[in-house]
């Protein structure tokens, strides 16, 4: 672990012995063109929390396990394992497979040299990218020679990156030894069910040993492989997140007995994504009209399941082959031609500083967060509300309302603003006029926050979201998030308690059936 | 007789080719083909063809019924 995160000596050494590539130097430009500028801290309540101190060194700056993370580095994912050994119903593989259900769109299949190679461009033009992640399409254990052979090459040129992978499980018992050879230490599982019934109405059939099983007899044998699986990096002392796919009417309840078994089999984070599903993915559950959850129905399935362990809640399911800070995807800034002509110089130095910088930058901001919350000390409303945030990223109220392609979401209580998710929306505004249906869309998708902060709103839409009872809030244009969210509650229970605003509860919002992609990009998707 | 690939069904994914215990399964442009002269149906090794069980998609590894069954 530590030799991982140690910043790679004479990298580029052992990089120029890669075949085919010539060492110059890489043309800087990339970071922080958008959003990565990385110059502030978080804005989302969980630290360490209730991390032991080990775990939290090793995720802290992991883009998808930490909170706080996600808005200082990125993650990528490269495409090299497309076969898979088992079916899921909200997966068509027929376009593309949405791995652990990240809906995907059609991305290119890169063999294991091509695919280090990409990685080591990015990570040279851009510090904040410290995970490297296989998914889908496909499972990368049904491919362990693409998998691992990537992460070979990657391991020996660029020691600094952090290795993960993504599985269903089936055949992750008998990689476990190489997995931890291979120092990955993140590993995430998609464990939708435990027991066979529930199972049975999501996997169609698994191919194991030769031979395929259906029915019962797939999701039984699944299931005890994924457990078994996980128990194995446990003892082995690898970092394991178990994913779950909410699908209403078949493990919403459920998935409460799942987040039990994990949790005692030692994951240390379960991630609760909805499912996401529309006839025209293709996928089973679409042409059947199976739905996804409401964004309040999946908010109440993880309050149920917090407890003692940390939920994730600011997955995006985002591509699978995406680059850049969550959400932010550059992805087609590294074409493979492009890569293949590119001039790729390795600079460890560089990614640590950015690393020491991004650092500071978050203790002071922990700082200022403890102050703000000093003010919240003499309430005592047990009223809670939900706020939405237009960012993009870096911790701050930054985005325009009709530039926002997604808002954060954030619990307001007198503990505090804790970060409870993420919204996509349609853009509201595209090249400066606005559209009715976008807005409305829009207003479903947050029309249970009783505020959206944002760095600049249009008279129109200003109306309407009062109209639909959220209060559009400018004031904090471009401040930190979790200081003006306390901010504005403060003065929302001062509100309250003279009258001036009504205590109303806020209806449910829509979670939008989509993969989080750029405009422009090719749509095609599976969930 | 062999099996065959339905080009317009193949995903390309590539889950086939390592599961064929005759190495009868290659690629070509983005699909994949099966060679009907090293094909056995998978007869001597597994119970079942195993391009057919691994395959995501239905009827996309076909009999060929053009040829003869395969002769052990
Ligand atoms: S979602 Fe992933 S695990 Fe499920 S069938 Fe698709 S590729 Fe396989
Ligand atoms: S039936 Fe068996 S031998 Fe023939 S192509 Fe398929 S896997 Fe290979
Ligand atoms: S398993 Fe099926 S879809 Fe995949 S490459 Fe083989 S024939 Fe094509």
């Amino acid at each position: 672990m530590e030799a991982l995160m140690e910043p790679g000596r004479g990298v580029s050494e052992r990089f120029s012995k890669l075949k085919g590539l010539a060492i110059a130097v890489a043309p800087h430009k990339g970071c922080g063109s958008s959003g990565g500028s990385g110059k502030s801290s978080c804005g989302s309540s969980a630290g360490s929390g209730d991390l032991p101190p080990d775990v939290w060194e090793k995720v802290k700056n992991h883009p998808c396990y930490s909170e706080e993370g996600h808005h200082h580095y990125a993650r990528m994912h490269v495409a090299v394992a497309p076969a898979c050994n088992i079916q899921c119903n909200y997966c068509n593989r027929k376009y593309d497979c949405a791995n652990e259900s990240r809906p995907g769109v059609v991305s290119e299949r890169l063999t294991p040299g091509q695919a280090a190679r990409k990685v080591l461009a990015v990570a040279s033009e851009i510090p904040q990218m410290t995970v490297l992640g296989i998914a889908g399409p496909g499972d990368p254990l049904a491919n362990p020679d693409k998998t691992f052979g990537t992460f070979d090459r990657v391991f020996k040129a660029a020691p600094d990156i952090k290795l993960c992978l993504s599985t269903n499980g089936l055949a992750l018992p008998d990689h476990v030894a190489r997995i931890k050879d291979f120092k990955v230490d993140h590993v995430t599982i998609t464990i939708n069910m435990i027991d066979p019934e529930v199972g049975a109405r999501i996997y169609p059939w698994v191919f194991f040993r030769h031979k395929r099983y259906v029915g019962k007899d797939a999701a039984k044998l699944l299931s005890e492989r994924q457990l078994e699986g996980l128990e194995m990096l446990t003892q082995a002392g690898i970092l394991c997140k178990v994913n779950s796919v909410m699908i209403p009417g078949i493990n919403d309840d459920h998935l409460v007995e799942v987040n039990k078994a994990v949790k005692s089999r030692g994951a240390f984070l379960h991630n609760i994504m909805p499912l996401i599903s529309a006839p025209e993915h293709g996928t089973v559950f679409g042409l059947a009209g199976q739905r996804g959850p409401t964004a309040q129905e999946l908010k109440a399935l993880q309050d149920k399941c917090e407890g003692e362990m940390n939920m994730m809640r600011h997955c995006r399911q985002c591509r699978a082959d995406a680059v850049g800070l969550l959400g932010e995807d550059r992805g087609a800034e590294f074409t493979t031609e492009r890569i293949e002509s590119m001039e790729i110089q390795y600079d460890a130095g560089k990614r640590q500083s950015y690393r020491d910088s991004v650092e500071v930058e978050r203790s002071a901001r922990r700082a200022a967060r403890e102050q703000e919350l000093l003010t919240l000390a003499g309430e005592n409303s047990n009223r809670k509300i939900l706020l939405a945030v237009a960012t993009k990223g870096g911790g701050k109220v930054n985005e325009h309302f009709g530039h926002a392609k997604e808002f954060q979401i954030y619990e307001m209580s007198t503990a505090g603003a804790k970060f409870v998710g993420h919204r996509r929306v349609d853009l509201y505004c595209q090249g400066g006029y606005g559209e009715e249906d976008a807005l409305a869309g829009v207003i479903r998708a947050i029309n249970d926050c009783v505020a959206v902060l944002v760095a600049k709103i249009g008279a129109c839409p200003k109306e309407e979201l009062r109209k639909a009872g959220i209060e559009p809030i400018d004031q904090y244009a471009y401040d930190h998030i979790e200081t003006s969210a306390i901010s504005y509650y403060r003065s929302y229970l001062e509100r309250l308690k003279s009258g001036a605003v009504a205590d109303v509860e806020r209806g449910d919002a829509v979670i939008r059936q989509g993969a989080f992609i750029e405009v422009g990009a090719p749509a095609g998707q599976a969930a | 007789m062999p099996y065959k690939i339905v080009a317009s069904q193949c995903t390309g994914c590539s889950a086939c080719e390592p599961e064929c215990p005759n190495k009868a399964i290659f690629e070509k442009e983005g699909i994949f083909l099966i060679d009907p002269k090293k094909c056995t149906e998978c007869i001597g090794f597994f119970d079942e063809p195993q391009c057919v069980a691994v395959c995501p998609v239905d009827k996309t590894c076909i009999v060929d019924k053009s040829l003869p069954r395969y002769q052990k």
